[in-house]
């Protein structure tokens, strides 16, 4: 009994305190006399990385037939039964877990890391649609990734929204975009991954947040199509430079344009240019307008720059390191009496605080100088937006945003250019 | 040139000008690379047992389980790992057993020694066995990511959670970090 009373004792001392307790070896490791053979421990090995390999070859293949389908076949079927087939195999087969939009984090951290070696495979899948893209349009986009294939089938009663609010709200994923650098590079984690919508629904399982986020964003999706898309992906923001460059891209008629008028209201993503009223603003006025708001820029990029820096401090929070060093003081001074697991856990190892404390502060700095460029950054993408307002734009024909189109063909059979009992010349014009 | 080929020139001069520059980066990047890919796996000896690894994988069955080192396993009698420490005998009763799912299972194999075996399906993965073998016993029990189960999350959502950080990208080709004879075994093979 008091053999068992000590065994409860101690087991309460023990298993209320938080520190991993070393493995010894108490007791010695029997000899057996009936011959009893130990098992051995199951190991089961990680995926073979020929299939890793596969993978970026399926994302070879899809991103080659995408943009087949889009500038040869002109042809939205082909893609929409490619981006079903994405939808299965990138999304729900490998989980949505080797992933275009999270391997910006992957590439940042490796270049900032000296000890994380990134994966090749990983490489791949973030250089490839951006190659893709640089050459053919966002034809990724189109029927490749798996996040938009989910938002696509859920686009049901497409509305467009008003001008300003667009351009708004496509600010968001520059936003998004440089906290997701800022906290990769300082090692902070993966903000992209952490708040990926969709993922939870093709691993049937996530935290109940952002189940309900995803669900929110797929149920928005049905009037505001593909709202990931266009006002949250940051691997957007690089398909949209890419695009505005690309060799060929997506064009809605076959031939030339006779301004019918016929595809206006047929793009989800109001991401069809249409033509402008001649304006009858003077050419001095608007001069004027431009020159001022290019002397403004570096301006503008310097108080963002600094409100940016200002952050740091809470944006630092999210680091670990950082975190730990706050409760650790908080617990020092007084302010808060409760330990954590993590202060208990730190504590345990018999690591000086002061040395918490310095790691903590080269953190910081490194949020701040992260925090005037992610400012800087915002501010130029702001002041880029204001100019091109500014300048009047002469468009005289109907013709997809380069940037914001995301290939989707929906467009294509509007255009009565070359079709086959279509007399182009009895269609009223203009 | 007229405007609209001067600007299609500069766009396609841009447009080999990125391509240049990406070309760059990726050499920079390929030369951070590793050929392997890498996978989580958290460490039996920074690991505390704080029980979220029962909870915050994103799999609702927990990639994470308990493995048991047999090489080290003293195969007693009164198993701190299997046994609540106010159990009122040492038998196989529900309400003796420190693990909530019932998930160990105990052998007899000859006197006084028994073996304890854990049933994968059972184990969620919550550490309590491992705490109590720790404690009193040899550390044969300890938390593994499963590579059968696990999804390898770009950023795996226990590793986050974790307040020992006892969670680390290794290589794929070796998944574990083990302890024990079992550990020795392991890198032999490799
Ligand atoms: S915008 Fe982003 S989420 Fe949408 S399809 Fe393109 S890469 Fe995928
Ligand atoms: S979260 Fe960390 S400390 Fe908690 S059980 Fe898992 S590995 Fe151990
Ligand atoms: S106590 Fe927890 S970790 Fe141990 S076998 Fe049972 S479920 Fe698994
Ligand atoms: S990487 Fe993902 S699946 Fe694996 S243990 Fe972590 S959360 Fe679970």
């Amino acid at each position: 009994m008091t053999r068992h009373l000590r065994f409860i004792l101690i087991a309460f001392a023990v298993l209320s305190t938080a520190a991993a307790p070393e493995p010894i070896q108490r007791f010695p490791k029997p000899d057996f006399e009936s011959g009893y053979e130990r098992p051995i421990m199951q190991t089961p090995a990680s995926r073979a990385l020929t299939l890793e390999y596969l993978d970026v070859v399926v994302l070879i293949a899809a991103l080659s037939l995408a943009s087949y389908f889009v500038l040869k076949k002109r042809s939205r079927r082909y893609l929409f039964v490619l981006m079903l087939f994405s939808l299965i195999y990138f999304g729900f087969w490998r989980k949505g877990c080797v992933c275009s939009v999270g391997s910006v984090q992957n590439v940042v951290l490796a270049m900032f890391s000296n000890s994380y070696a990134i994966p090749l495979t990983v490489v791949a899948f973030f250089l490839l649609p951006l190659v893709f893209t640089l050459f053919f349009g966002r034809t990724f986009c189109a029927a490749v990734c798996p996040l938009g294939a989910a938002q696509d089938i859920f686009i049901l009663k497409p509305k467009s929204l008003p001008g300003w609010l667009n351009e708004t709200l496509s600010l968001i994923p520059y936003l998004y975009l440089g906290l997701s650098v800022l906290f990769a590079a300082t090692g902070a984690g993966f903000l992209i991954c952490r708040y990926d919508p969709f993922v939870g629904f093709f691993r049937f399982g996530a935290s109940f947040d952002m189940i309900l986020f995803g669900a929110f964003l797929l149920l928005l999706g049905t009037v505001v199509a593909r709202p990931y898309c266009r006002f949250l992906c940051p691997y957007g923001v690089l398909l949209n430079w890419m695009s505005q460059l690309s060799r060929k891209h997506l064009s809605i008629t076959p031939a030339e344009c006779i301004n019918c008028r016929l595809c206006e209201a047929s793009c989800p993503f109001d991401a069809i240019k249409m033509p402008t009223a001649k304006s009858n603003e003077k050419k001095e006025q608007n001069t004027r307008r431009l020159a001022l708001l290019l002397v403004l820029t570096p301006l503008v990029m310097a108080l963002s720059g600094w409100a940016g820096s200002l952050l740091h401090v809470p944006l630092s929070r999210g680091h670990f390191t950082v975190a730990l060093a706050e409760e650790i003081r908080l617990e020092d001074t007084g302010q808060r009496t409760e330990r954590t697991d993590e202060t208990d856990v730190f504590r345990a190892t018999g690591k000086s605080t002061a040395l918490l404390y310095e790691e903590a502060r080269q953190i910081q700095r490194q949020f701040r100088t992260g925090g005037w460029l992610l400012g800087g950054f915002l501010g130029l993408i702001f002041c880029l937006k204001m100019i091109k307002l500014a300048i009047p734009s002469e468009q005289s024909l109907y013709e997809a945003n380069r940037g914001t189109c995301l290939s989707c063909g929906r467009c294509l059979s509007y255009c009565p250019v070359g079709k086959e009992g279509v007399d182009v010349e009895r269609i009223p014009q203009g | 040139m007229s405007l609209k080929t001067r600007r299609d020139f500069l766009k396609s001069g841009v447009n080999t000008a990125v391509a240049l520059a990406m070309g760059g980066a990726a050499g920079f990047v390929v030369g951070k690379s590793g050929k392997g890919d890498l996978v989580w796996q958290l460490d039996p000896n920074i690991c505390i047992q704080c029980e979220n690894c029962a909870t915050n994988c994103v799999l609702p069955e927990s990639a994470v389980k308990c493995v048991h080192s047999y090489s080290m396993c003293g195969y007693c009698d009164l198993c701190s790992g299997y046994l609540e420490p106010g159990a009122k005998s040492r038998d196989t009763g529900a309400e003796n057993q420190l693990c909530p799912t019932g998930a160990i299972k105990r052998t007899f194999i000859e006197d006084p020694y028994f073996e304890y075996e854990i049933d994968e399906k059972l184990c969620i993965g919550c550490g309590k066995c491992i705490k109590g073998c720790g404690a009193f016993g040899n550390g044969s029990l300890y938390l593994q990511v499963k590579h059968d189960r696990c999804v390898n999350c770009n950023e795996c959502s226990i590793a986050r959670s974790c307040p020992s950080n006892a969670f680390r990208r290794v290589p794929a080709e070796t998944p574990y970090i083990l302890r024990g004879e079992e550990a020795d075994r392991y890198s032999a093979q490799i």
